[in-house]
């Protein structure tokens, strides 16, 4: 018995190491944003547009089928994840930086688990994704719609945002990994945004794509963002499946990233 | 034991030999130079025993680890600061060093007396709270150094330290990497393309050319290899690197290593 706890607390205090080291790159890359949180700002820019223009009118025009709820209901959600989104997508030019700079050497030589670092990084992500959900819910509370506001629907949302940001954010980092230099990135990075958005459920219901696309949709990740932020948030929606498919299916796939991400990430100091 | 052993290492990129067979060994507290041409594989080597790269053959042994197959063992227990500037300029210097003294697990209740006194050591204790963008280059190294020798290496890797620096700021670099091994009996592998540098700091030299070592031993022995009296080290270079100060190092080489000589801002 006695040796059998020793064991497991042996256990926990590498766990805690790994854990601790996980910890102190997100506190690293927060610290980065208190030095300059501009880029917080600008992006709040995109989602207002979307929900104050583009939503606004479609509003007023009642073209696409919401069920229950007004289009400007429907859609608040879904731009909480694009947004989400495209903070996250674009995370990987700060791995590319690090490369260029000898940033990502130091990181890759220290004793830290790969996977410790990576997910200190895709963790870090969710700070800008978490910020960008306080704008879009006050944004859309502004436009009026009413959010459920009970504690545990808010607490279901930003869990969602912090997951569906470490999902795109690791993907992000993959394709850093992958091509190394700014240029590739931010083409392939552009490439991927708008396809991603467009075959998700995020502006209009699925009920409304032409049949081929269906499919991508639903193999779409956003897509399970968007539906579970629109579960939670909007009071009479019900998402395409149970809230827990949504939340295995971000789980799932952020687990698989982050493993390959671990994999590939020293080849950034190759 | 020796603090580092490497045996026939060697790495291949396609058809390029960027290191052929090398064999050396690092004494205890010892200060080991590596000179070489661009291009010389150099990096290549340093990158191989802090296991960043994996070696096409050979072997080596850090510190009683081998790089191969005790990886996290070996990177516990060096200290590497790279050719490229690793500081990042975003942050402060604090910063830097507290994520670093996170990374290698300097014990809680320590941690900031450590970061206090590697500041103090590198001489940075007032521009600890400045960003690391307002440093200058030789405040950089030394911020480097600084990072990399926050949980006592045992050996510490040093690519081209100095590269880059007005003599002032090199010469504070050299006392302070003299200091570290005198007071923590740290063994240093250090990579030069700077004569100077080598005849200064290093208690043994290898002159490295396409890969290989082409000549190994202290500066007075390298030089009383060459026929003519009063040899210098230049004439030492000249001898066994042919002279030749380019073997390779294209664009992008050339802009890293003339990158880290600038200021980030
Ligand atoms: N990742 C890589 N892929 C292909 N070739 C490489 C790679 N890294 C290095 N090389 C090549 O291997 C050779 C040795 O390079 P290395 O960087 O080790 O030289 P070095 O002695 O450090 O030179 P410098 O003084 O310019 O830093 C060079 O010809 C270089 O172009
Ligand atoms: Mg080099």
């Amino acid at each position: 018995m006695a040796t059998r706890t020793s064991a497991g607390a042996a256990w926990g205090r590498v766990a805690y190491s790994h854990l601790d080291r996980t910890f102190a790159v997100v506190e690293y890359e927060v610290r980065k944003l208190q030095h300059d949180p501009s880029e917080l700002l600008l992006r709040a820019v995109q989602p207002a547009l979307w929900l104050v223009v583009f939503g606004e009118v479609l509003n007023q025009v009642h073209l696409i089928p919401t069920g229950g709820v007004s289009y400007i209901e429907f859609l608040a959600p879904g731009i909480l994840a694009q947004s989400v989104m495209f903070i996250a997508i674009f995370y990987g030019i700060a791995s590319i930086r690090e490369r260029e700079l000898g940033i990502a050497y130091k990181l890759i030589v220290s004793p830290a688990l790969r996977i410790s670092l990576v997910t200190g990084k895709a963790l870090s992500a969710s700070v800008r994704g978490l910020s960008q959900a306080i704008i879009v819910y006050l944004l859309a509370v502004g436009l009026g719609v009413h959010p459920n506001l009970s504690p545990l629907a808010i607490l279901g949302v930003l869990i969602a945002v912090v997951l569906g940001s470490m999902l795109f954010a690791t993907l992000s980092m993959i394709i850093a990994s992958l091509v190394k230099t700014q240029e590739r990135f931010l083409g392939i990075g552009q490439l991927m945004t708008m396809p991603l958005f467009f075959a998700s459920s995020a502006i209009y219901p699925l009920s409304l794509m032409p049949a081929w696309l269906r499919p991508i949709a639903l193999a779409n990740p956003l897509t399970y963002l968007v539906e579970a932020a629109r579960t939670l948030m909007i009071p009479g929606e019900v998402g395409l499946a149970p809230l827990w498919v949504d939340f295995s299916v971000l789980v799932g796939v952020t687990a698989l990233f982050l493993v390959v991400q671990s994999r590939l990430y020293p080849r950034m100091a190759q | 034991m020796e603090p580092l052993v490497a045996e026939a290492l060697t790495r291949r990129f396609g058809r390029l030999t960027a290191v052929d067979q090398l064999t050396f060994r690092v004494h205890d507290a010892e200060i080991y130079g590596m000179l070489g041409p661009n291009g010389a594989g150099k990096t290549t080597t340093i990158k191989m025993l802090t296991t960043l790269l994996p070696p096409t053959s050979g072997t080596a042994s850090v510190v009683g680890f081998d790089i191969a197959r005790q990886p996290g063992k070996v990177r516990a227990s060096i200290g590497y600061v790279p050719q490229m500037i690793s500081a990042d300029p975003q942050v402060t210097g604090y910063d830097n060093l507290r994520l670093f003294a996170r990374l290698y697990q300097v014990p809680r209740a320590e941690r900031e007396a450590r970061i206090a006194s590697a500041l103090a050591f590198m001489g940075l204790t007032n521009v600890g709270d400045a960003l690391v963008r307002t440093y200058s280059g030789g405040m950089i190294r030394r911020l480097e150094i600084a990072g990399a020798m926050l949980h006592r290496p045992k050996m510490l890797f040093m690519d081209e330290p100095t590269v880059g620096l007005d003599p002032l700021a090199r010469e504070a670099v050299w006392s302070q990497i003299e200091r570290l091994r005198k007071e923590q009996s740290t063994s240093i592998v250090i990579t030069t393309h700077y004569m100077e540098e080598a005849e200064r700091l290093c208690d043994r030299l290898a002159i490295m050319h396409r890969g290989s070592m082409v000549a190994e031993g202290s500066p007075a022995q390298l030089k009383a290899t060459l026929p003519t009296p009063n040899a210098t080290l230049d004439d030492v270079f000249a001898h066994y690197a042919g002279g030749e100060m380019e073997t390779g190092g294209g664009f992008r080489e050339t802009f890293r290593t003339r990158r880290t000589a600038i200021r980030l801002e």
